[in-house]
């Protein structure tokens, strides 16, 4: 499984790419592969507001169904349209085309409760035990 | 009479194989005091000649019954169909390898009642009409959080009454209804001007519960400031006549389709309807089926979009429904396929001429039509209590009383004519009078 | 085994779309047509249909071939075994059908003809209670989920007859899905506990949930891994104590029926699964029918209208109450589902009831110790009518739960349910039920053998199995991205759906 050096991750299996105040969320590698085929993602749309921790979204496979919550709190500028039609993109390219919402942090002191990828390797191995 | 096909020797060799003495030894598990040791005060075993003898029952020969039930034609083809095994004894379609034909049949359902109705979408079924009707309010409250449910008061009074059962510990959303025009029958329009908006989900009967067919075009302009609104269809025959419901725009289409292939029952199985549009269809309670491919790329069918469903989302599923009215979908679509749009459209004419011929013969003989809107195949008369007990011991039955359901209508009667009625029906009523 | 094309004996074609031989004219069907007809000038053209309703054109005998193609296509219990545990998929006898045919001419508004079958009725709830030894019921349920939700509008109404606004309903975690679902939507926030290592609840453990919010626990018993919960009086002991009701859930009553009472292990409200127990035909999804039954406190809520007897010792309806949660159903429930469970309680009288939950332990219990050899029993607890098998043994050689299913098919098996209850991984749950021939239950279990002998020699033929169905395996992936729920939908859509792949 991979996860990428450069990204912070939650302990609900989202990671968080930050450039500087603006953070894009997708679900991590170990996500995608314990959901099965991705079959539909929902998001809250641009201009509502989330908080750390809260939920923005559901992905579905053909029998789960997963809540998604927010890395960190903010307003959603951003969520991803192409997740609509193309919902494989979630097991194909998690860390990529797959990125689900983009937000506009308002305290950056909260990316300080992310885990790292070591962190979140150590924490799944863990947790799939 | 038993349904057991094992010997005693059999079961005898099934406790040696499983090791144990004696059947009771299997229930060990049972705390003594909570194991029923004495004989149930229940009849029988009886034998099948004894059980025809006790199960008799005497229907009337002539009636003019509906609201909401209907005795309509069933071609032959329907019981020959749907009483062969394979559907009739079939579980749910979840392993769709081995129930292609449930689900091809289902999805033929969906198909020809989203086509009848010009909507998106149809689920496999619901209960009946009221309980279609009464989950459609909580697919409104929860995608939308209206607060507010305004239902015509001519919807059928049993719909409304289910919509309060389910409703009653929601203290977020109040239930309002829209009264009707005392003289046409229609819905009050200004009053319902009045009473719709963004925070509103609406409900219209079409044909109403007095038989009346609504300005459904010129309602739909108001019903479209609603927050969401539906059309309840309860005699879905009047679909061979009129418009299709999704023409006028609603978010759902819900009611029973009992009328197409299913008996009366006594009252039940009922066969409900929910059909609706595709921003609403991730909000639709129930079963769909949905049109894949198997491993070699051939045509297949599965049950889908079960994430919606109590059997995954548990506890905050859009509805509890597992068990359907499945059978009563296949016959519906047997029907369907049997009667074919032409059938269908003459069906309705009939109804609708049958109604006309006995509302004439009933003001030859005096008796008050209450509304002058125009009526499908239903219309409501002023009846004493005498003239209705002296008809039915004359043995016709004139309808439903529903002076108690609208004390407004003091002496209302519901006739109803459908093509079961024939013209002597109708004219044995005019003479009996 | 290999090659699909030397195994494919069905003598089905993938039958078309009744739209793909649609062809206008075709129905020649001449409709009854009593009356004169009128010309419905008085109707708006607005609203009057200028089309034909859109509907397919097709012959009597294709309609008949089309349906009756389909149905070869499925399985039912005429076929043989169907083992899905919990589901009680038992013979459904052909006296039942024929006699609650009978009442199909009937409209529930011909008060004559109705005064026998409220008699029926009655003699039905007065058979179910003492069944259940419970004190009263309602017929009106239509399906299990529909009695759940029913008897919890029914507790809740007494806990606001109370003046208590209780909002917690405890769930074991072996229950089905409808169970918190049914409590959402009553208004209650559902629960979930843990059910014990041994697999069935504990009383310690309920004890660690009770507080002045706890309304009920909701729980099935037979558990859904067909162990008794046998803590069940003292459960319902510190329940009621605690001002709480107790529910259960009639889906395995086969177990038990004429064995042990849900009303004497302490429960106050519960429902029943006719299309279960009852043996009335499951119909490919339904119609089922789920009456409820109440002890006598909770009798006033019961929903309307109530079976009541008049002076002439003959029975009428009562449809006004103030108590009562209301009505629940536009007719009268699934009325002649009613009427056959009335005629299979009346076929086999006190013994032979008794006998069914006798035989339907014996048969699951036989199968058990046949298969416990070649799969894996996650709980050594004893079990009543069903059991849980895991697929971990064969797991080792990569064959799972789903491999085992599909294979089952491709023997000519429904397959057991599968991946339910979820506090086992990968569960395979079994229940034979007591109308199983012993050679039928020794096929199934040679299967199942042949099944765990294939997974060790030759894994890698399962997955493609169902090698003998009408269907391959039946891609659910593909239909819930593309979602073609109707004929229309499946030419635009189908197309841009391919193209995608």
């Amino acid at each position: 499984m991979n996860f990428p050096g450069e990204l912070k991750y939650t302990k609900d299996h989202e990671w968080a790419r930050i450039n500087d105040n603006m953070v894009t969320v997708g679900i991590t590698d170990y996500a995608q592969q314990e959901l099965g085929d991705v079959v539909y993602v929902e998001c809250n749309d641009a201009g509502t507001r989330v908080e750390q921790g809260g939920v923005f979204g559901t992905v579905e496979s053909v029998k789960a169904v997963s809540e998604l919550y927010a890395p960190v709190t903010g307003t959603i500028v951003e969520a991803n349209k192409t997740l609509e039609d193309t919902p494989e993109l979630v097991n194909t390219d998690c860390y990529g085309d797959a990125w689900m919402i983009a937000i506009e942090l308002t305290d950056p002191s909260e990316l300080d409760n992310l885990m790292d990828a070591g962190k979140y390797e150590t924490y799944v191995s863990t947790e799939s035990k | 009479m038993s349904f057991i096909p094992l010997s005693r020797e059999e079961r005898k060799e099934i406790l040696d194989a499983i090791g144990v003495e004696d059947e009771d030894e299997l229930f060990e598990t049972i705390p003594p005091h909570l194991r029923y040791k004495e004989s149930l005060n229940i009849q029988g075993p009886l034998d099948e000649e004894t059980l025809r003898a006790r199960f008799q029952f005497r229907p009337h020969k002539i009636s003019f019954l509906g609201g909401g039930i209907y005795n309509h034609h069933i071609p032959a083809v329907v019981d020959a169909i749907a009483s062969r095994q394979e559907f009739y004894t079939a579980y749910t379609p979840y392993q769709p390898e081995i129930s292609q034909g449930t689900l091809q049949a289902i999805f033929e359902y969906q198909s020809m009642m989203a086509s009848l109705t010009k909507m998106y979408a149809s689920n496999a079924s619901m209960y009946d009409g009221a309980t279609a009707l009464a989950e459609a309010t909580l697919m409104a409250i929860s995608a939308k959080g209206l607060k507010r449910v305004v239902i015509t008061r001519a919807t059928n009074p049993a719909y409304r009454k289910v919509i309060n059962t389910y409703l009653q510990f929601n203290r977020s959303v109040e239930i309002l209804e829209v009264p009707f025009n005392i003289i046409s029958g229609q819905v009050d329009l200004d009053a319902l001007n009045d009473m719709v908006d963004s925070d509103t989900a609406l409900f219209i009967q079409q044909p109403n519960f007095f038989g009346i067919i609504e300005p459904l075009d010129k309602i739909a302009q108001t019903a479209a400031k609603a927050g969401f609104w539906g059309i309840v269809i309860t005699e879905m025959v009047s679909l061979g006549l009129l418009k299709p419901p999704g023409a006028f725009g609603p978010d759902v289409v819900v009611g029973d389709a009992q009328s197409f292939g299913n008996p009366q029952n006594a009252g039940g199985p009922l066969l409900g309807v929910l059909c609706t549009t595709k921003a609403s269809i991730r909000r639709m309670p129930g079963r769909i089926v949905g049109l894949t491919r198997d491993s070699s790329g051939k045509k297949a069918f599965c049950l889908t979009l079960a994430t919606r469903e109590q059997h995954i989302r548990r506890g905050k599923a859009t509805s509890n429904i597992c068990s359907n009215q499945g059978l009563c979908a296949l016959r519906a679509a047997i029907y369907l396929s049997a009667v074919g749009p032409r059938g269908l459209k003459k069906i309705a004419a009939q109804c609708a001429s049958g109604a006309r011929y006995l509302m004439k013969l009933m003001k030859e003989k005096g008796i008050d039509v209450i509304f002058n809107g125009p009526v499908f195949n239903e219309f409501v008369v002023r009846m004493e209590d005498a003239r209705i007990k002296a008809l039915e011991e004359a043995g016709l039955v004139p309808g439903i009383r529903i002076e108690n359901l609208y004390p407004e209508i003091p002496g209302g009667q519901l006739l109803t004519v459908t093509e079961m009625n024939t013209k002597k029906d109708v004219e044995c009523m005019k003479e009996r009078i | 085994m290999h090659e699909r094309k030397d195994l494919t004996i069905f003598p089905e074609r993938v039958e078309p779309l009744l739209s793909a031989i649609n062809k206008q004219g075709k129905n020649t069907r001449q409709m009854p047509a009593p009356f004169d007809v009128y010309p419905l000038d008085d109707i708006d053209k607005d609203i009057q249909n200028e089309d034909l309703p859109d509907l397919p054109d097709v012959s009597e005998v294709e309609t008949v071939r089309h349906f009756t193609r389909l149905s070869r296509l499925n399985y039912g219990i005429d076929h043989g075994i169907y083992p899905l545990g919990s589901c009680t998929m038992k013979y459904n006898p052909k006296i039942c059908e024929e006699i609650a045919g009978r009442v199909k001419d009937i409209h529930p508004a011909d008060t004559y003809a109705m005064t026998d079958i409220l008699k029926i009725l009655m003699e039905l709830s007065k058979d179910l209670e003492e069944i259940c030894g419970m004190d009263a019921s309602t017929l009106w349920g239509a399906a299990g989920a529909h009695g759940e939700l029913t008897g919890m509008l029914i507790i809740k109404k007494a806990l606001e007859k109370k003046g208590e606004n209780r909002s917690t309903v405890l769930i074991p975690d072996t229950a089905h899905g409808t169970n918190p679902a049914s409590c959402t939507i009553a208004g209650f926030n559902p629960v979930q506990i843990p059910s014990g290592p041994r697999g069935y609840l504990e009383a310690s453990t309920i004890k660690d949930y009770l507080d002045d919010d706890v309304a009920a626990l909701m729980i099935t018993n037979p558990n859904t891994l067909g162990i008794f919960e046998q803590e069940i009086a003292h459960i319902a002991e510190l329940l009621h104590n605690n001002g709480s009701y107790l529910y259960m859930d009639g889906a395995n009553l086969n177990a038990i029926l004429g064995t042990s009472r849900p009303g004497d292990m302490g429960a106050d409200c519960m429902h029943l699964n006719l299309h279960k127990t009852f043996a009335s035909p499951h119909g490919g999804g339904g119609p089922g029918s789920g009456p409820v039954l109440v002890k006598r406190h909770l009798i006033p809520y019961l929903p309307l209208p109530w079976i009541v007897a008049d002076e002439k010792d003959s029975y009428t309806l009562k449809w006004d109450s103030t108590s009562s949660i209301g009505t629940i159903h536009s007719g009268m429930g699934n009325l002649a589902v009613l009427i056959k469970t009335l005629a299979y309680i009346l076929s086999l009288g006190p013994e032979g009831i008794k006998d069914v939950s006798h035989v339907a332990t014996l048969n699951a219990n036989y199968i058990k110790t046949r298969l416990s050899k070649s799969f894996d029993i996650p709980y050594t607890t004893p079990t009543l009518h069903e059991f849980v098998l895991t697929d971990k043994r064969q797991q080792a050689n990569g064959v799972t739960t789903m491999d085992i299913a599909k294979a089952l098919i491709g023997f000519g098996i429904h397959p057991p349910t599968i991946y339910f209850p979820l506090v086992v991984n990968n569960a395979i749950m079994i229940e034979p039920t007591e109308t199983e021939p012993l050679e039928e239950l020794k096929r199934f279990a040679d299967i199942m053998e042949t099944i765990a002998t294939l997974a060790e020699t030759s894994p890698e033929i399962f997955k493609d199995m169902p090698f003998v169905s009408p269907v391959g395996r039946v891609d659910e992936v593909w239909a819930a991205r593309h979602l073609i729920l109707t004929w229309d939908m499946g030419e635009s859509n189908k197309e841009a759906a391919v193209s995608k792949q």
